[in-house]
């Protein structure tokens, strides 16, 4: 493979951090977390190519703890001096910590461990040749454009990578170099004042991983679909409105289990940090080890360890070494998903999910890989299970509030099920109702051959935002009389 | 030495870096170089108290190579210093120029061909981030007030071998918090600008510690259905926000996939006393550049929504080539939106409300049918249940869903008689200079589903 130009390798990033221990502040404890991006996107819509668009950043997060203060600073100046600089600035943050700080910055743990990452790549992006790629993105866009009803269509492929390296005054080593790829399709389709999409291609199905992904995706063999169910939604009737139930599809089950589980549990929202942003939880201390999250076959794991899930990886962006651990067994809420410092600040058992979204933000409490359990059940005997209800797939609007309670989600394609079978199309389904009832009513969860592991590239949180990877690997699951509805004024 | 002279100092090192570059084009090449720098603080509280606090230093240069019909673009960081920003941007080129060979014709590239020249530099001086944040936890003592402080400089550069040259340098703060009286009881605060006193933070303060007296009392918990309601600024910024979503954008209307495309059609109509302009003139903050990333200058004011009806599309360089109309737009989306007021004065609105909802703020909207503009949502900060224009109670949190052709349509009963300018407090990517400036809304009825 050749290196893209400006390529900066693990080897570029241990020389920083040894610069930077030369002109660390003096303090309690310091960590650097070097950060090597490059990106490259490619597009076609409507047969015309948009700009392509490459890049590459690189820059450093210098936290320092002194006496009972935690700062940061982050600066791509990674001169000698300009390391330097960011040391001093996270130590004069630390300082106005120590004397308003809300917790003792003692509670911070002490990164110690040395571990690397590599991501699973079998086709790297840079061994595919540019005109290769174009091509494939013609051929996709054009099996697109089936119908003069199809305004808009595009087709593209991006890739991504991550080199990060994390060091600290605790003699931490950590090395990650992650790749993903990003390959989707879109189709609009219009008559009249309705007008429906439709995403495939894999926009809603990113993973770690490189080129060999398109394979399995079927990339160009998709689109012909994507288009066609885009124009058979415009004379879909609408999705009923009554209580039915429910069948989803992995494509939205990682939306449900995203806002949800996986907000709800997130530890610095129960400790009443995002309250002005993102929110807080339903979820309270005292429910962890008793509460009823859901019915006895939902089982949810942190799992950094599943092979091309978006968030697998060894270590959190605190440097603890990322486990496996059940947060919800057989229904029953067990713990949250809080980084080392949130779980010290909590008293409470937690994940190794301080993450962060590059080098200019510091690491928060997020999700990771985050994923349903698979049961025992066929989708044909999730479908044949109900005497009327509708099957979803692919999550197209998402609202909940800022307790994580009241959600409403609306997908792009429903089907009725009718007496077992699968029926009709149907057009802007939705549902809506609250997640500590929600989850009560899951009564049918696919077997382990059903499970689609999948992800968000956009979930946004903290203060400053941060945007940034989840994984969501899920079967289908069936609820039971949930409140469907459809379009219309 | 002066933050004046490090940043005319920025300025001419830019300018030397894009005429290296410019020096290594070919005669039938164009290089666009577009500088986005950022040096900004940020403290969040949490119980009043500071929960993370740190700066961040970034420098992106964004490279646009055209040349017989192609053009690709590529991006990398600045470190500051010149011969290493200029080997590596000359290596991004050199990478670009390869790129093109392969890349086939693009019908639909635009830039200006007109060698504009700009220079915008700050009035005030920075903030001084720590003895702000002390200012207003001294002021919130005794509350539960959770937040985050954002303040420094944002510079936009643009440089390129047709002759342009802009600088836009702006200096501004954001303070955005929330106090807090338990579970469901929370009320907002937003104060932004560039001259930092702490005069009016306080003052809201004040005002937000007996607003939490009324919102500890019981909650009113509604069934759904449809309520008549006051909606404040913030939770009106919400609703005009989803509109921004390819609401306006030329390539939305063409394509269909606008959610006002029951207006254009004609088949739905506004309110008449809705106007919405995206105004980037007297009327607009002055924090965004006048100038978008080809080259073009923007106009001051274009008139989306005018007397309830479609106005003017936003048309980006792009969009206006494909669809042959002239660019006045960075984007498909606005960043100085401003809304006509109405008649309705402040001290008027809860009489007039009679009974019904007093909504603060909405939160997490999102598209219900974008084919008849519908919205859902949830209410949040200081929503209240009035009677006989007293507030008596809050209300837990509900959701909607209703559509935009009806609350600004034929349910639309009064504007406020003053407006709000809100700073964006979004920092996803860098701070957002984007702002709104908006009057409340008196609506016949509200639908609530959950």
């Amino acid at each position: 493979m050749s290196a893209p130009v400006n390529f900066h390798s693990l080897h570029d990033l241990q020389a920083l951090a040894k610069v930077f221990a030369t002109v660390a502040p003096a303090c309690d404890y310091w960590s650097l977390r070097l950060v090597a991006e490059h990106w490259d996107r490619l597009e076609v819509r409507q047969g015309v190519m948009e700009p392509a668009a490459l890049g590459h950043s690189l820059g450093a997060m210098v936290t320092v703890v002194t006496r009972a203060g935690l700062g940061y600073a982050a600066t791509n100046d990674l001169s000698r001096a300009g390391l330097r600089a960011a040391g001093r600035q996270a130590r004069d943050w630390a300082l106005a910590h120590d004397q308003h700080g809300l917790f003792d910055a003692a509670l911070l743990p002490r990164a110690t461990l040395q571990a690397t990452y590599d991501a699973p790549v079998e086709e790297p992006w840079g061994e595919v040749p540019l005109s290769d790629k174009l091509a494939l993105l013609q051929q996709a866009n054009a099996a697109l454009a089936i119908s003069p009803r199809i305004l808009d269509c595009s087709a593209w492929l991006g890739w991504n990578s991550v080199d990060q390296l994390l060091v600290s005054s605790a003699g931490a080593q950590i090395a990650h170099h992650l790749e993903f790829l990003h390959s989707g399709l879109l189709a609009v389709a219009n008559a009249g004042d309705q007008t429906q999409r439709r995403l495939g291609g894999g926009a809603d199905w990113p993973q770690q991983g490189g080129l060999e992904r398109l394979a399995a995706l079927g990339f160009v063999e998709a689109a012909p679909q994507v288009a066609e169910e885009a124009l058979a939604l415009l004379e879909a009737p609408e999705c009923p409105t009554e209580t039915l139930d429910l069948v989803l599809m992995p494509s939205q089950m990682m939306l449900q289990i995203h806002e949800s589980i996986g907000h709800p549990l997130e530890l610095d929202r129960i400790l009443g940090d995002e309250r002005n942003y993102a929110g807080t939880s339903f979820v309270t201390p005292a429910m962890f080890g008793q509460y009823r999250y859901g019915s006895e076959l939902l089982n949810v794991t942190f799992d950094p360890g599943v092979p091309g899930e978006l968030a697998s990886v060894v270590a959190d962006d605190d440097g603890t070494l990322a486990e496996r651990v059940h947060l919800i067994r057989n229904g029953v809420l067990e713990r949250p998903l809080g980084g080392a410092l949130s779980q010290a600040r909590a008293g409470l058992p937690g994940t190794a999910n301080a993450r962060a979204s590059g080098w200019d933000r510091p690491p928060i409490d997020r999700m990771g890989n985050l994923n349903l359990e698979p049961g025992s059940a066929t989708l044909a005997e999730l479908i044949g299970g109900v005497e009327r209800g509708v099957l979803m797939e692919t999550n197209r609007s998402w609202s909940i509030d800022d307790s994580r309670n009241k959600f409403q989600f609306g997908c792009e394609l429903g089907r009725l099920i009718i007496d077992g079978e699968l029926g009709e199309l149907v057009r802007n389904p939705g549902y809506l109702g609250c997640s500590a009832e929600f989850w009560r009513s899951l009564d049918g969860v696919g077997a382990a051959d059903t499970v689609e592991v999948r992800g968000l590239c956009n979930c946004g949180k903290g203060e400053p935002n941060q945007s940034l990877y989840v994984g969501h690997a899920s079967p289908p699951c069936r609820f039971r009389q949930v409140d469907v509805f459809g379009g219309g004024a | 030495m002066s933050a004046q002279q490090i940043e005319e100092d920025a300025r001419d090192s830019f300018y030397t870096l894009a005429r290296r570059l410019n020096a290594e084009t070919r005669t039938d090449e164009t290089l666009f170089c577009e500088l986005n720098a950022e040096h900004s603080d940020f403290v969040r509280l949490n119980q009043n108290r500071i929960r993370q606090a740190g700066q961040v230093q970034h420098a992106r240069l964004n490279l646009t190579l055209i040349e017989d019909r192609r053009q690709a673009e590529a991006q990398c960081d600045l470190s500051g210093d010149l011969a290493r920003d200029f080997e590596q941007a000359r290596a991004l080129l050199r990478q670009l120029r390869l790129r093109l060979r392969h890349l086939p014709e693009d019908p639909y590239i635009q830039f200006s061909t007109e060698a504009t020249r700009s220079d915008h530099w700050p009035t005030v001086p920075l903030v001084a981030t720590g003895a702000a944040v002390t200012d207003i936890m001294t002021a919130a003592q005794g509350l539960d007030l959770v937040g985050i402080w954002a303040s420094g400089e944002l510079t936009t550069g643009l440089a390129s071998s047709v002759g342009h040259c802009h600088w836009h340098v702006s200096r501004s703060f954001h303070f955005d918090w929330s106090c807090h009286g338990g579970a469901d009881c929370a009320v907002k605060g937003s104060h932004g600008g560039v001259a930092w006193d702490v005069t009016p933070v306080r003052e809201r303060l004040e005002a937000m510690r007996a607003e939490l007296d009324i919102m500890t009392r019981p909650l009113k918990r509604l069934t759904p259905g449809r309520y008549r309601a006051w909606l404040a600024p913030m939770a009106v910024a919400e609703l005009i926000e989803m509109l921004a979503w390819d609401g306006f954008d030329l390539k939305s209307q063409r394509t269909r996939q606008t959610p006002l495309l029951r207006l254009l059609d004609g088949e739905e109509r506004l309110d008449s006393r809705v106007v919405l302009r995206e105004s980037h003139g007297a009327e607009g903050t002055g924090l965004l550049p006048a100038f978008t990333s080809e080259g073009f200058l923007r106009p001051d004011t274009l008139t989306l929504i005018d007397q309830g009806q479609a106005g003017t599309p936003l048309v980006d360089a792009r969009a206006g080539k494909e669809f042959n109309q002239p660019v006045n737009a960075a984007s498909g989306a606005p960043e100085s939106l401003i809304m006509a007021t109405g008649d309705l004065a402040a001290d008027q609105v809860l009489n007039r409300l009679g009974s019904g909802l007093f909504i603060g703020n909405l939160w997490y909207c999102n598209w219900s049918d974008p084919n008849y503009c519908r919205i859902t949502g949830m209410t949040r900060f200081g929503t209240y249940w009035v009677e006989n224009g007293m507030i008596v109670a809050p209300v837990a949190p509900m959701r909607f869903d209703d559509s935009l052709y009806g609350l600004l349509g034929e349910r639309l009963l009064a504007l406020g008689a003053d407006a709000s300018l809100m700073l964006s407090a979004q920092t996803y990517g860098g701070r957002s200079l984007e702002s709104a400036c908006l009057p409340g809304l008196l609506v016949d009825g509200l639908q609530l589903t959950l």
